[in-house]
């Protein structure tokens, strides 16, 4: 067992593209749960264009002043110079941290007062990078998905006390980002003239093996496991200051009220994941976190 | 401006093959997983890296080190030593992803040339220029996702030069944010140098099919008469909406030698061949018809034409004979 009620929760952004009303019904939802950070904002198309970035800052307020922490992630795929233009607002929000999925984001993040969190896309894979990010500001990393255990705790060794760790620990594992968007290819639509597609797909679109596995799911320029990684599937055996759950359409409070039971001691990772199984319709993976093919349970 | 052209070299033969067809560098890797090329039986060793060295810089050739994976804290100490082993030999520049290897790098070895390998996914000048006050890099190579207008707007904005990718194979993700290999196999680019490996590739003959799978996941199948891929997992078919198809990407290499012109006017540095896992015999040729190109862009910028015969041995050396622009023009988005 590692868990202790000092462990956070944190729910990632939502990765897919919901309607405007969908988001916000999600985010009131989620004001009475037991997750501590929120990250908010569009990670994978800066077209999702459902809330404003106005819209996300009055969100931010008001799940704020519900008690949560609220850190605002930027876009992993910086393209048109327009991006850039919106990535620098995003940075200079003046209210918020930020969650740096790029190193543009980190280039205009450094030595801001507020500091910053490093996503899962920075490629930290070792204590060097580690540290020196954490001398420009970074008060957070978040591990990158196909890191072990035993990598997390040997980072964790030559760790600043001041940086906290992040693990993706629930949901459908962020693998690659393209130019393109496979979710208009399927569609036989041009980039350019992709109608908002991805809209049909609230949990992406799956793509299966020829001969009828469920294997990874296309999500606009995002491609994510088909299986859900689910860091409970045992016990995780190391200290994590920040467990990450990530968005979904469905089974979401079920799912941080397991992770908070976790954490209180009131429940095993092995009850956990049994219970979960029902939330998890394309099974369950943990391979990286021990060292094996991320899609092996 | 002169635009250079960067080949790669799996082996000495290769070297000496792209030194003695005109290439303005070479690329290469050591023998083991601090580069993206971790094939067995590929690469140099410090003796031949050093006669690799000696036999290019002899005929006015640089050599750039490839250091582009990403350590791990328990491997930490094999990147450290390239490093070390890099400078030593004198390579021109090393071209490196991770920020601690820069780190360490800029800091013992200051004299010694940087460059940002693709696999740094830096794709905005921003992005550049973090590892440009951090490290001092003098080049960056870019992803093979931006448009003709966004690389542009990048060597605009830039603060060094850049170098682009011109010919061979296709990643279709941003490299260094792919994962699907290790998520397969447990090994990817960034973390183990290779996708896809070769060691988890079993090919099987069912009645009617030949099946291709990587560690148990079917990536394809062959109806008599179809011609078999090595199974990159991107590269596969693949079940969306009920049609079976490329559903990721099609078996094709980039070849952007008709945008020469272009990338030269709008201020290139240097174009890259991408195949440090290809024949000595493939690197020679390419080699060949990408001076040549460059030689008569350099006589008549304005008259440049590609040369039908160039673009159809390009084509027939190419992944799957089919050739592409890639990200360069829109519509293959």
């Amino acid at each position: 067992m590692s868990a202790t009620p000092a462990t956070k929760l944190s729910l990632g952004p939502v990765l897919y593209y919901w309607p405007r009303q969908t988001l916000l019904d999600f985010y009131a939802d989620l004001a009475d749960t037991p997750v501590d950070i929120i990250y908010l904002g569009e990670t994978v198309c800066a077209k999702r264009r459902s809330l404003k970035p106005a819209d996300w800052l009055a969100l931010g307020r008001e799940l704020q002043a519900a008690g949560k922490e609220v850190v605002l992630s930027s876009l992993a795929l910086i393209e048109a110079g327009s991006e850039i233009g919106i990535l620098r607002r995003l940075c200079e929000n003046g209210e918020f941290a930020v969650e740096a999925n790029d190193m543009a984001a980190v280039q205009m993040l450094e030595q801001h007062a507020t500091g910053f969190v490093a996503g899962a896309s920075l490629n930290i894979y070792n204590h060097h990078t580690l540290q020196l990010l954490a001398a420009g500001g970074m008060f957070r990393w978040v591990m990158p998905v196909e890191l072990s255990q035993q990598a997390f705790q040997d980072i964790c060794a030559e760790k600043p006390a001041r940086v906290q760790s992040e693990v993706f620990a629930f949901g459908r594992l962020p693998l690659a980002w393209s130019a393109r968007c496979f979710t208009a290819r399927a569609r036989q639509l041009p980039k350019d003239n992709c109608r908002q597609c991805c809209l049909e797909d609230p949990a992406g679109l799956m793509l299966s093996t020829r001969d009828g596995q469920d294997f990874l799911v296309l999500n606009g320029i995002q491609t994510q496991s088909a299986r859900t990684f689910n860091l409970l599937n045992r016990e995780p055996g190391a200290a994590i200051d920040i467990l990450r759950i990530s968005a979904q359409r469905t089974h979401m409070q079920t799912i941080i009220r397991h992770f908070d039971a976790w954490r209180r001691g009131s429940m095993d990772a092995c009850t956990v994941a049994a219970e979960l199984t029902g939330t998890m319709p394309g099974g369950t993976c943990d391979g990286y976190w021990r060292g094996q093919a991320g899609m092996l349970e | 401006m002169k635009l250079d052209l960067v080949c790669p070299a799996g082996n000495l033969p290769s070297l000496k093959a792209a030194v003695d067809g005109g290439a303005n560098a070479v690329y290469i890797g050591f023998r083991d997983d601090t580069n993206a090329r971790h094939f067995a039986g590929l690469n140099f060793n410090r003796e031949r890296a050093r006669q690799g060295i000696e036999y290019a810089h002899a005929r006015g050739c640089q050599v750039f080190l490839a250091l582009n994976t990403y350590p791990q804290p328990a491997t930490w100490p094999r990147w450290q030593g390239a490093v070390d082993q890099g400078a030593e030999l004198g390579v021109d520049a090393l071209i490196g992803a991770d920020i601690g290897v820069l780190d360490y790098a800029s800091r013992q070895w200051p004299h010694l040339r940087l460059h940002l390998s693709v696999q740094a996914s830096a794709t905005s000048a921003e992005a550049i220029r973090f590892y440009y006050e951090h490290f001092g890099i003098r080049r960056a190579v870019l992803p093979r996702v931006l448009s003709m207008t966004q690389i542009r707007r990048v060597i605009q904005d830039s603060p060094v030069a850049i170098e682009v990718f011109g010919y061979g194979s296709l990643c279709v993700m941003v490299e260094g944010r792919c994962l699907l290999s290790s998520y397969v196999t447990g090994q990817s680019p960034n973390s183990f140098g290779a996708c896809s490996p070769a060691v988890f590739v079993r090919w099987k003959q069912t009645p009617g099919a030949l099946e291709s799978r990587l560690n148990g996941v079917l990536i394809d199948r062959y109806g008599d008469g179809e011609n078999a891929g090595y199974p990159t997992l991107c590269k596969g078919r693949f079940k969306v909406r009920g049609e079976i198809g490329y559903a990721i990407e099609e078996p094709v290499s980039l070849n952007t030698l008709e945008l020469l012109p272009e990338l030269a006017a709008m201020g290139v540095a240097a174009v890259k061949i991408e195949g440090r896992q290809r024949s000595p015999a493939y690197v020679r040729r390419v080699t060949r018809i990408w001076r040549a190109a460059l030689d008569a862009l350099a006589r008549d910028p304005h008259g440049f034409k590609a040369r039908e015969e160039w673009m159809d041995v390009l084509k027939s050396l190419s992944e799957g004979a089919q050739t592409t622009y890639g990200a360069y023009h829109r519509p293959w988005l």
